[in-house]
């Protein structure tokens, strides 16, 4: 018998570890990767490219020569965020453009907070707020479904649906004159429409989701809670005034209602830890979409609302605590 | 559906690989070992001294104070010292070595006890019976039984709740007895309804022992009172307070005991024991062991005299097979990894399994990436994360109010932990500072 | 776009007058009167904050300083002798000259003369790791290496060596403040009086078992022989449960003792090489 080893119970652990959770998200992704593939062309490709190299370059860099600490490139995180981050582009995106999101992403979003599992924010989306923020029409100007699959740069540009739809309304149109343009429910449930790389096909996203939920790596409370509060809301003001607002079966399927609800809301590091808290935050997240697609300025609000939401998190930790056994009842003395 | 406790759980492979082992005797050890201290509370005061003769069953130590039990010898034969030995974590412990007899034949006759179902003793003598044999909880936490029994008049007890659930992988000592000594159980269970004047008792199994259930349910058919409840598998349902939970959806408050809430738990092994002691006076020195290990041999349950070591039972199942990486005293989930093979099989070990290179290592600890796992199977409803980390703080204030004492430790979070944090580590350790930081103030 | 600028500043002024009207009222209201000698005391200090006074800080380690009427039996170890004298000279009190102390490892027990039975996997924590089991090696009382000293200190006096497993003192940066001593789980760190040239000798050993078994664990244990009791002529050495303990106070650092232990358990430090190494290998011959 080789050197007995001592350790404290337990003794066993479930299979479980970080790197095959991240692998799980990968995986998740895949269906939508493929259709984006499909619909965007070799764009789709070089642009999630880009991102996940320069992601886990600036991690690796960062880690070696800034933080001087344990090389954890590895571990699928960093790559995770650049897929994620890439899924948030338009595929058109010039590629210094990726980089310096990437840069963004992993060094102050990630890196300044102590690396994986401290930051706040969740990496990718600060990535593309930078960007959205910083190049406002590059980031908002689509290259058209299908047409554009062998054309790189050079794409015919559209906008999204949201995009149409708020754009629409401001210049006193009514939802039934726009519905010529905007894409039917069908295309978008699909995919087949413009949009950041991965946000467009709804049905590529859930089947991912479905995986995710099976795996269990995700709990149906982001996702379901976050969902259902945008189609109440916005069914609500459906249902006031149809020719005013959209239904809300086309809030779900438009932007990146779906994309966010589970794969950037359900980020591990970023959400709160109980179903309490979960649904709490699901529930925000949804309230601040719709404010924002509906009243604000920008077309699309997910990812806003996810890093304002990001940053209650700790709070929400701190208030929304799991109930203790046996705090029911009091002994009595 | 099955019943079960609501909050958390995990469900590990069960790996039961004796379940259809029947229970063989030990061969009697050449010299045992008996430590003092076997149970939680004062250890037991010697009252033998070196080159003394002991018969079996004869008390070599009494109960030191209330919290404490007898401590009988194993064997007949000679207390060749008084020493110092190491227990399974490498610290010395002190100990009565006893050299067996090889001549007298008390040590090696099998006695068949008949059964014996009537009960003449009063619920006080059968107490003092108890009390007498030194009976400690025989699941694991080694509490004395009489302590247990000794129920204040104010608290009103409704429920007797047997523990068959043997929720650990791997062990199977528990379900063995259920199926060898049923009816023997079933006497012990209405000594104990007896002596503590109530009238309903439920014995909890899970269901990955059918053939345990469904026996009982035969058994139980005509009898009054007492019933049995299958449970779904899920771990740690052997705990007191999970049991109460899933069995009565009764839950016991922080801090409190399930007399709190009325009902009395005792392990079946327990149970066996007291039946012995009442019946026959048969005090309490030898106990069911399961010996297994995915790469043993020939992994079985034996009837093990206390005191014997380790090192002996590892030879009745065919050595040690050579990558073996760890030892474990108690099942996997709860049990110590032992330090040095002659440490001695007490009345808490319930079975000693071994674990190869492959499944003994610990995976590397990484940062937390904050999933709320932990969180979400903790079957007391806390935050080993949080814990944790404040332990890693010395926040001893903090621990305590976020109910780190009320940590049952059965490691779940650990075990579920993607990350491989060692939690239940520092919960441990914060547990022990927190309690020194509360007796302090 | 006058207006503007103009409603921006009135807004800003109105704003800051408001909030030092309000500073000006609260830090009337709440003053407390401090005794400006706490400051002196307080700067004098090392300003270390190690607690190694029995304070929580030096702050309060000053308050107390000027408050009680006998400091005595107050002492700062970082700041030695000269702070606490020159503190004495400020406050016209009284103060005891304290022989200069410094912490010293009684654990000999390297890896190559310690060997290791067992591996640990778990935190890397001593106080952690003791609460599971015994240690590494066979020997219950040594140390653990796992250097929660070494962060314990907040002097960078204390490093971990590699080669031997064990923690390292750097007497010159020591201050004595109790730090690794309070954090070592097995108490294997004592302070002990520096000397004239920081000339200690010391039983580096804590193991309480009988010779045999503790020579087996550890080569360089104490086994409890009571030669270097015999053999030391100002009976400063007394051996309680089979393990040696000199005591500085009696010691007259002659050395004999260190010549004597067949196990070299007793260490000697910075004395100038010796000439006679005849005698201790006729000891040793006769112990074996």
């Amino acid at each position: 018998m080789a050197t007995p080893i001592i350790s404290a119970s337990p003794h066993l652990h479930s299979s479980r570890t970080s790197k095959k959770l991240m692998y799980d998200v990968l995986i998740a992704l895949v269906p939508a990767f493929l259709v984006s593939l499909y619909v965007f062309g070799i764009g789709a490709l070089l642009v999630t490219a880009v991102a996940v190299a320069s992601c886990i370059l600036f991690e690796f860099l960062i880690q070696r020569y800034l933080l001087k600490t344990e090389i954890t490139i590895t571990d699928g995180s960093a790559l995770l965020t650049g897929v994620l981050l890439a899924f948030n582009l338009p595929s058109n995106l010039p590629i210094w453009m990726i980089i310096v999101g990437s840069l963004v992403a992993i060094g102050i979003a990630k890196s300044s907070f102590g690396g994986l599992g401290f930051n706040i924010f969740n990496p990718a989306l600060v990535g593309r707020v930078f960007l959205l923020i910083s190049f406002p029409i590059q980031m908002t100007s689509w290259p058209n479904a299908i047409e554009n699959q062998s054309k790189l740069l050079d794409a015919v540009t559209g906008a999204t649906p949201l995009g149409l739809v708020k754009e629409g309304l401001q210049f006193r149109e009514s939802m039934s004159s726009l519905a010529s343009q905007i894409p039917s429910n069908m295309d978008m449930l699909l995919g087949i429409t413009g949009g950041s790389l991965g946000e467009m096909s709804a049905i590529a996203l859930l089947l991912g989701g479905i995986y995710l939920l099976i795996r269990r790596v995700i709990s149906w409370h982001i996702p379901v809670s976050m969902l259902a509060t945008m189609a109440v809301i916005t069914g609500v003001f459906w249902m006031i005034n149809p020719e005013q607002y959209a239904s809300p079966l086309f809030h779900l399927l438009a932007g990146g209602a779906i994309l966010g609800a589970f794969y950037m809301a359900t980020d591990l590091v970023t959400s709160p830890m109980t179903q309490k808290g979960m649904i709490i935050f699901a529930i925000g997240i949804g309230l601040i979409t719709v404010v924002i697609r509906l009243f604000g300025a920008y077309p699309e609000g997910v990812s806003f609302a996810i890093l304002i939401m990001n940053a209650f998190v700790p709070l929400i930790n701190t208030y929304f605590k799991p109930r203790r056994f046996g705090s029911r009842i009091k002994i009595k003395n | 559906m099955l019943k079960t406790f609501s909050k958390g759980g995990i469900h590990p492979a069960e790996n039961k690989l004796t379940s259809t082992k029947e229970i063989k005797k030990l061969k009697t050890p050449k010299v045992v070992y008996v430590p003092v201290s076997q149970h939680i509370g004062i250890p037991s005061e010697i009252i033998v001294s070196k080159k003394d003769t002991v018969q079996i069953g004869q008390v070599i130590a009494k109960s030191a104070g209330f919290v404490s039990a007898n401590i009988h010898s194993p064997v007949a034969g000679v207390v060749s010292k008084l020493d110092k030995i190491f227990d399974s974590r490498g610290y010395k412990i002190q100990c009565i070595v006893i050299k067996t007899d090889p001549k007298d034949p008390a040590n090696f006759e099998d006695i068949v006890y008949p059964l014996k179902k009537e009960i003449h003793l009063s619920p006080s003598e059968i107490l003092k019976h108890i009390t007498d044999s030194g009976i400690v909880g025989l699941g694991g936490a080694t509490f004395p039984t009489h302590v247990k029994l000794n129920i204040n008049e104010d608290k009103k007890i409704d429920h007797l709740i047997l523990n068959g659930v043997e929720c650990e992988p791997y062990l199977t000592a528990d379900h063995r007895l259920m199926l060898e000594r049923a009816d023997e159980i079933l006497v012990g269970i209405k000594i104990l309804l007896h002596a503590l004047h109530i009238n309903k008792a439920v014995i909890g199994i899970e269901n990955n022992k059918k053939d345990a259930i469904a026996l009982f349910k035969k058994l139980t058919k005509n009898e009054k009172g007492i019933s049995v409840v299958a449970l779904a598998v899920k771990y740690p349902q052997g705990g007191e307070k999970q049991l109460v939970k899933a069995i009565l959806n009764r839950e016991v408050p922080k801090n409190g005991l399930p007399l709190d809430v009325g009902v009395i738990v005792h392990n079946v092994g327990t149970i066996y024991a007291i039946y012995q002691a009442v019946q026959y006076d048969k005090p309490l020195i030898e106990r069911v062991v399961t010996v297994t290990g995915k790469k043993l041999e020939n992994p079985s349950n034996f009837w093990v005299k206390i005191g014997t070591p380790i090192a002996d039972l590892l030879e009745a199942v065919g050595g040690i097979p050579e990558d073996t990486r760890k030892i474990l005293n108690g099942g996997p989930m709860m049990g110590k990894a032992i330090k040095k093979l002659n440490t001695p099989v007490t009345k808490g070990t319930s079975g000693i399994v071994l674990l190869s290179d492959d499944e003994a290592h610990r995976g590397e600890s990484t940062n937390c990436i904050r999933c709320g796992e932990c969180v979400y199977v903790c079957p007391m409803g806390l935050e080993p994360h949080l814990l944790m980390s404040l332990t890693e703080k010395h926040m001893w204030e903090r621990t305590c109010a976020e109910d780190i004492m009320t940590c049952i430790e059965c490691g779940s979070c650990s075990y579920v932990c993607p990350s491989h944090r060692p939690l239940l580590d520092y919960i441990r350790f914060g547990k022990k500072l927190t309690n020194e930081c509360n007796l302090n103030k | 776009m006058s207006d503007s600028i103009l409603y921006s500043v009135l807004l800003l002024t109105a704003l800051g007058v408001i909030a030092a009207i309000v500073l000006f009222v609260v830090s009337k209201k709440f003053y407390v009167y401090e005794d400006p000698l706490i400051e002196e005391v307080d700067a004098l200090l090392p300003g270390a904050n190690c607690a190694g006074c029995g304070s929580p800080g030096c702050r309060a380690f000053a308050e107390k300083l000027v408050k009680n009427d006998d400091i005595s039996d107050l002492f700062c170890p970082v700041g030695g002798n000269e702070v606490m004298k020159s503190i004495a000279a400020l406050l016209g009190k009284e103060v005891l000259e304290k022989e200069p102390t410094v912490a010293v490892l009684l654990c000999n027990g390297s890896c190559d003369v310690r060997p290791k039975t067992t591996q640990f996997e778990g935190p890397e924590s001593c106080s952690i790791s003791a609460m599971i089991f015994s240690g590494e090696t066979d020997c219950q009382y040594g140390c653990l290496g796992k250097g929660e000293c070494v962060d314990a200190c907040d002097f960078e006096a204390m490093y971990m060596d590699k080669e031997t497993g064990l923690p390292v003192i750097i007497t010159d940066n020591c201050t004595s403040c109790g730090a690794c001593v309070e954090a070592c789980p097995k108490d294997l760190l004592e302070l002990r009086p520096r000397n004239k040239r920081d000339l200690k000798i010391y039983v580096a050993c804590k193991n309480q078992e009988k010779g045999g078994v503790a020579k087996k664990a550890c080569a360089v244990a104490c086994i409890g022989c009571s030669l270097c009791v015999k053999v030391c002529p100002k009976d400063a050495i007394t051996v309680e449960n089979f393990l040696a303990y000199i005591d500085a106070d009696a010691c007259t650092l002659c050395r004999k003792c260190v010549d004597v232990c067949p196990t070299h358990a007793i260490i000697e430090t910075n004395f100038p090489p010796k000439k006679k190494k005849k005698i201790r290998e006729e000891k040793v011959i006769k112990i074996e």
